[in-house]
């Protein structure tokens, strides 16, 4: 076997690597189970962009919180959300994360350090401030994490928050996923500034761009900024620049694309083959041995659909509870 | 032992007491102490009306004065509470819940039912609300019904120094986000207030005053013209129940619904709007539950439907007056 060149152990990236193959093999079922009407309501997918969730994920404890956004499975998944517990919640199920109360836009497990996904553009970058200014007052050295698109990066909450956390100097970071369009519409028009890191500056704090279909890329930035922020240096913003590989939610035909942009970023920008290949011509895994997880990712997303999609529903009493703690 | 405080000086002294209890209680606002970053004075304000003042060097860390970014505190207050904490957050002005809205019934409200019951917010945000302050429309408003039509939410208004003091420090121990709204020209008036801590249990309204013939339903500044206008009406030989709702969400609806099927007239009054404002809300749940005990249509004084009024001339027509709810208690009577 040859010698290890990459920032992380054999045993740490077959991990990242079963990460991102678990979130591909949950959203592509999702895609699948959406088309034949089995799956209520919205649901946006994260694939393609695995590497960016992934990377980041890889450096936080349970006590470390993430605020997530619409597309959140990716996000849940890395944070350690139980698979099962998600698929039932976007089947409305009682056995859900929420017990079928939330849906694929509220996804939370708070044990885990998952605020939830948010059906409100930017609005988990003032709960990510919350978290970080929970951590300073305790002492604990977490961090709170803040993920927007690039729509949402327009977001007055965004942008205040950004002020904020650099005003308190708090332990954030503001991890914006640029995949290229806010819904429907390209990043170029709706952004005004060319560069994240000048929009950082503008806010005081430190910003960084990152090819976000590189996982090595985010896991040794993340690993940083990170660092720096639990060392009572600040917050930072870190653009990951991605590809969504559906549309912005399942559904969209997509005709904004250009001619062939599908298929190009599938076939050169897709971040688990990119990574699959880099550890493997290092000779520092075997094809064999991503093939095994490949098999037990499909097989655990399996088990998670069959279990979703036999579980009962909430009880109608269920209506009415958990509104208080008293009331 | 019980002296006379202020509102001001209650609500002072709620934070001071909770934050001495509890380290996981810390306030925070825009100008709460003041004077962060100049050359001068720090706690130079302790509040735009000075109600936070002196807690800034008392409990030095937890009193957090903010950039003026309602949605980016007001957020975090509400991110730190999801987290373990207690915070206090003050909007100032309940007017600029424009600003932050999302924050308070997209998020906080909404975390417990929507993340199955596994989430809880503990965060207290205190507002100034109410007219009379000529401070025009932006500054004046009184939102009550637009939060108690959240669920998820829970919305107090005290009337007086005694119960601010012990329905905040419940608001600070309650483990659901409360809303706490401060109505700005009670601030200087006295009551007795006991020194010790003591926590005012939500849903229990307060009968401010006995009577059989009417029941007037208030809360807030209200209940000090409904008094005067129970003064007044005695002296022509109607006695009414004042009730001071104190807490609108929950609601005592038990306690309103006794006094009218005692009484079977009942004014509903309200400093807000007319429309589905806390005197319809009361008015609606009395026809429903208690037609039968009615002796006459009920009535209701409220603000009318229009912003407020910078012009003193307008603004004191704009806010109910005890002449005008002793005359519609005069009109259940046939009078």
């Amino acid at each position: 076997m040859a010698k290890n060149p990459f920032p992380l152990s054999k045993e740490k990236l077959l991990d990242a690597y079963r990460t991102m193959r678990t979130i591909r093999e949950f959203e592509e079922r999702l895609h699948t189970e959406f088309a034949k009407g089995e799956i209520p309501g919205f649901v946006h997918l994260y694939a393609g962009e695995e590497a960016a969730g992934t990377g980041i994920m890889m450096h936080l404890t349970d006590k470390d919180r993430i605020a997530s956004t619409h597309r959140g499975h990716g996000h849940c998944i890395a944070k350690g959300v139980d698979v099962k517990s998600m698929m039932a919640e976007i089947f409305g199920k009682a056995a859900g994360a929420c017990r079928g109360k939330g849906g694929s836009m509220h996804i939370a497990d708070l044990s885990k350090g998952m605020m939830g996904a948010n059906g409100i553009l930017g609005a988990g970058a003032p709960l990510a401030c919350g978290a970080g200014l929970a951590a300073k007052y305790r002492g604990d050295g977490g961090v709170g994490i803040s993920f927007v698109g690039d729509g949402a990066s327009n977001q007055g909450t965004f942008l205040e928050s950004l002020n904020l956390a650099a005003v308190w100097n708090l332990p954030v970071i503001f991890v914006v996923e640029n995949n290229g369009y806010a819904e429907s519409t390209h990043r170029d028009y709706a952004v005004a500034v060319d560069s994240y890191v000048d929009r950082a500056a503008g806010f005081g704090l430190p910003g960084v761009t990152v090819d976000g279909t590189d996982f090595f890329a985010v896991y040794e930035t993340a690993g940083e900024v990170i660092k720096r922020a639990r060392e009572g240096g600040g917050p930072s913003l870190l653009e990951c620049k991605m590809v969504r590989f559906y549309g912005h939610f399942e559904g969209d035909q997509q005709l904004y694309r250009g001619k062939g942009e599908l298929e190009d970023i599938r076939a050169n920008r897709d971040c688990i083959k990119l990574f699959a290949s880099r550890i493997v011509e290092a000779g520092v895994v075997t094809p064999k041995e991503l093939e095994k997880i490949d098999r037990e990712a499909a097989q655990l997303i399996e088990e998670a659909a069959a279990f979703a999609k036999s579980a009962p529903p909430p009880a109608p009493a269920e209506l009415l509870t958990d509104v208080y703690v008293s009331y | 032992m019980a002296r006379k405080l202020s509102m001001r000086q209650a609500i002072n002294e709620a934070l001071d007491q909770e934050m001495a209890r509890d380290p996981t209680v810390f306030i925070m606002g825009e100008d709460i102490a003041g004077g962060q970053g100049g050359q001068g004075e720090l706690d130079a304000w302790g509040g735009p009306l000075g109600v936070t003042k002196g807690l800034y060097h008392k409990h030095p860390g937890r009193v957090l004065d903010t950039p003026l970014s309602e949605s980016a505190f007001v957020g975090a207050a509400i991110g730190a509470a999801a987290c373990g904490m207690r915070p206090v957050a003050e909007l100032m002005f309940l007017d600029f819940m424009g600003v932050c809205f999302d924050q308070i019934f997209n998020q906080a409200a909404k975390f417990k039912y929507m993340f199955g019951g596994k989430a809880e917010t503990p965060v207290v945000v205190r507002a100034m609300v109410g007219a009379g302050f000529r401070a025009a429309a932006q500054h004046s408003q009184m939102l009550t019904p637009i939060f108690t039509h959240i669920p998820g939410l829970k919305v107090v208004c005290p009337s007086n120094a005694y119960d601010a003091k012990g329905l905040l420090i419940q608001s600070i121990r309650d483990n659901d986000p409360v809303i706490f709204c401060e109505h700005k020209n009670l601030y200087g008036v006295e009551t007795e207030v006991p020194e010790e801590s003591y926590a005012i249990p939500f849903a229990e309204a307060n009968v401010v005053r006995d009577g059989d013939d009417a029941t007037i339903v208030t809360y807030g500044l209200m209940v000090h013209r409904a008094m005067d206008a129970a003064d007044a009406l005695a002296k022509k030989g109607i006695e009414c129940d004042v009730i001071d709702l104190r807490t609108l969400s929950p609601i005592d609806w038990d306690t309103v619904l006794d006094s009218v099927e005692r009484t079977g007239r009942l004014v509903c009054v309200d400093e807000a709007n007319p429309r589905c404002s806390i005197a319809s809300d009361v008015s609606a749940k009395v026809a429903q539950d208690a037609f039968k005990s009615l002796k006459a249509g009920i009535g209701m004084v409220t603000a009318p439907h229009t912003p407020v009024p910078f012009s003193p001339a307008l603004e004191d027509i704009y806010i109910p007056s005890a002449a005008q709810i002793s005359e519609a208690v005069q009109r259940t009577m046939g009078k």
